[in-house]
């Protein structure tokens, strides 16, 4: 049982929850994942670790409503308990002094570029943050960014909150202005990480993404994650999260992430009538 | 000499009703039936059947108490070196072990060990018995066991027995291993999993769940933590492919993933349990041991209008256990057979909706003994499929191993043991189970965690480490 020590709403349907974890807090490094049940009939998801506190023992993580669920572990308030957090899994990030690096998140990838980019900063690059949401209301880790980036550059697709556009607008404006960038990360829906690293690959920069697949044990039994890199099939949940972006089949990765959306959408119709 | 001479059936659900449940298949003996079944036993004075069990079970013994209505007293016998009964009456292949030593076996039928295990084992459950704790002088000396399958649960089980202080550390969320994700409710149910948990925290064993060895928490910490050895009972747990086109297809599961979501996380009860999986018309299972029966088993009972089995040999080299494959074929689970795939296609959406299957014929013997499977030119179809499970073997999981180099591994990724206990080449730290040999039985891993337990003994009395 994992205790709920903060529980903060953000927007609509945003939770940042402070966990109780301390195996985990003492052990957890940029980039890597938790897996988490919620409850007895829950099913097991995938988390990436925005934040840790080793004193505390405490992880924070940002989970957006998507499904049940999320939703689930969202109706949960401070100190309740999340019944199971395993982790931390997956291979750490490989960071280090490369010179110019951006990171890009959306929307809540921006939980997982954000310990990343203060890793990318403290080896010390010149770190670019781009932050992309849907709309304001789904904006997070705004001030943290801030206090890490050289410099910061936020979008929406609406433009209710900082430029107008997709995170891909603003990278193409950069690398047009002939800003010299060795490395970029990318973090969010598959479909954003493919049209950056469609980007990327065409001026040569090496991209990393973290991919997001549909996991079930997390610790390589499985092969629900499979994802295809190179060529070659690979388990995001051991292997990665993070591979070279250029090499990744993101169609594949898209395609496998849709494999339960009819009973993902029944599951939440049921919880939505019955709440 | 023993009056009865036919072997006693088990008697087992309705075939018509049980394809449709996940309920256990086997109903186990009324007392009756198993009076008349023990009284088949010759008690030989030189017991094979003992020499047998991997566990070396006191069989003649314990059914003798069967004879003399003593259940709880044998029960008590069996436990005195087999702490998985009701486990093991189930899913042990005594056929090959216990049972094919039986002397009854010469001139007809073994007796049905197992079956008289699990009666004996469920009648004191059924009864309400509670078993008494023996009283254990407690050492405090604190020993870690890593994984909570069958291997590790003997072992602590032992361990805690000779009065150590035993956590398990287990990366699932539930205690059992394989017995709680991966042997399907049908055969196992998993309510006879969690009473031999219970009865082993009675024991005093604690059991930590969540926690994955070599990601949450190193060998070295658990050393720094103040535990004298640990017993590593990892298992087989990385799935193999066949790295064919199309793999990766929607709707094509590792048996693991299949038999993970159906048992461990109840998919079969969804959207009451939130795991999903695909139920399927056409589900096509690649493979032929028990993995794959049970994972084929499994389809049939999601509604699978052709649950089928697609085998590269023939019947008579499928490796999974008789009783399986017959209760399969009862079923109305189909046999290919001597064929092989080739490629998988997929719809626009990326869904499997075929395998390109290739027409085998059996060449000479190889190496395992079974004739070499070799294809028909030419003789390339296509079967028509919507789902598909792929139940060809696991090898190691590298996730502990890969950040523990001072546990050296075989060419084959499983950890190289350098004696009977289960030493390896890092100091404190047994293994013993399918991380060592290779995918095996239930109880070859009992076997091996109990003699870990005793070498874990041995080491921390005498500090010696050869």
């Amino acid at each position: 049982m994992y205790q709920i020590l903060e529980h903060q709403k953000i927007g609509q349907n945003i939770h940042k929850l402070v966990i109780k974890a301390p195996l985990i807090a003492r052990e957890a490094k940029p980039g890597q994942f938790v897996i988490l049940r919620s409850y007895e009939n829950g099913e097991r998801i995938p988390i990436t670790i925005c934040d840790k506190n080793p004193e505390v023992g405490s992880i924070t993580l940002f989970i957006q409503e998507v499904g049940k669920s999320t939703a689930k572990i969202g109706s949960f308030k401070e100190n309740d308990y999340i019944l199971d957090v395993a982790g931390p899994l997956g291979k750490p990030a490989h960071i280090e002094k490369v010179g110019t690096v951006v990171t890009i998140g959306g929307g809540v990838g921006c939980a997982i570029t954000y310990p990343e980019t203060k890793a990318y900063k403290e080896a010390g690059n010149y770190v670019i943050g781009i932050m992309g949401f849907r709309n304001v209301s789904f904006k997070i880790l705004e001030d943290e960014m801030k206090n890490i980036c050289d410099e910061l550059y936020i979008t929406t697709d609406d433009g209710s909150y900082g430029q107008k556009g997709f995170v891909s607008d603003k990278l193409k404006e950069l690398i047009k202005e002939g800003r010299k960038i060795d490395e970029v990360l990318v973090i969010g829906p598959a479909i954003m990480m493919k049209v950056v690293s469609d980007i990327t690959k065409e001026y040569g920069i090496k991209t990393i993404a973290s991919l997001n697949s549909i996991m079930v044990d997390g610790t390589g039994m499985c092969g629900a994650c499979r994802v295809e890199v190179g060529g070659k099939t690979k388990f995001a949940c051991v292997d990665g999260p993070e591979f070279d972006a250029h090499q990744v089949d993101f169609s594949l990765l898209m395609k496998r992430l849709s494999m339960y959306k009819d009973e993902e959408k029944l599951s939440y119709e049921k919880y939505i009538n019955e709440r | 000499m023993a009056k009865n001479k036919e072997r006693i059936d088990m008697p087992r659900q309705e075939i018509a009703t049980r394809i449709k449940n996940f309920e256990e298949v086997a109903l186990g003996y009324t007392e009756e039936m198993a009076l008349m079944e023990a009284e088949r036993c010759l008690n030989c004075k030189d017991p094979l059947c003992v020499k047998g069990c991997p566990v070396n079970v006191k069989i003649p013994e314990f059914i003798k108490l069967i004879n003399e209505k003593k259940y709880f007293d044998a029960l008590k016998k069996i436990k005195e070196t087999n702490s998985l009964p009701a486990v093991c009456g189930r899913v042990c292949p005594q056929e090959e072990q216990c049972e094919a030593a039986c002397i009854l076996s010469k001139a007809k039928k073994p007796v049905a060990i197992g079956r008289l295990e699990r009666y004996v084992a469920d009648w004191v459950s059924n009864m309400g018995i509670q078993e008494n704790i023996p009283e254990i002088k407690k050492n405090n000396i604190k020993v870690a066991v890593i994984g909570s399958g069958p291997g590790g649960l003997t072992c602590a089980a032992d361990l805690a027995l000779m009065g150590y202080d035993v956590t398990i550390f287990e990366a699932l969320h539930k205690a059992g291993g394989v017995l709680v994700y991966g042997i399907p409710e049908f055969r196992l149910p998993k309510k006879i999993v969690e009473r031999e948990v219970e009865y082993l925290k009675k024991l005093g064993v604690e059991i930590k769940t969540n926690v994955v060895v070599g990601k949450s928490i190193t060998l070295k910490n658990l050393f720094d933590d103040g535990y004298k050895a640990i017993y590593l009972g990892l298992g087989a747990g990385l799935p193999k492919f066949m790295n064919l086109k199309g793999e990766n297809l929607l709707n094509i599961y590792s048996a693991n993933e299949y038999l993970t979501r159906t048992n461990l996380m109840k998919a079969y009860r969804f959207p009451e349990y939130d795991t999903p999986i695909k139920k399927g018309k056409r589900v096509a299972v690649i493979g032929g041991g028990n993995v794959a029966m049970d994972a084929v088993r499994s389809a049939l009972r999601y509604g699978a209008s052709d649950a089928m089995i697609i085998y590269r040999r023939s019947r008579h080299e499928l490796p999974a256990r008789e009783e399986e494959i017959e209760n399969a074929e009862a079923e109305g689970v189909k046999f290919h057979f001597l064929v092989n795939p080739l490629e998988f296609i997929g719809d626009e959406n990326g869904f499997v909706k075929q395998i390109k299957l290739q027409k085998m014929e059996l060449g000479e013997p190889d190496e395992s003994g079974r004739r070499r499977p070799v294809p028909v030119e030419g003789s390339e179809f296509y079967l028509d499929v919507d789902v598909v499970v792929i139940a060809i073997g696991q090898t190691a999981n590298p996730v502990l191993l890969d950040v523990t180099p001072e546990v050296k591994r075989n060419k084959w990724g499983n950890i190289e043991v350098y004696d009977d206990y289960g030493r390896t080449s890092m100091k404190g730290v047994f293994a013993g189970g399918d991380i060592v040999t290779g995918e095996a039985t239930v109880i070859q891993a009992m076997g091996a965690g109990k003699k870990s337990a005793v070498g874990i003994d041995e080491y921390i009395k005498t500090g010696k480490w050869v």
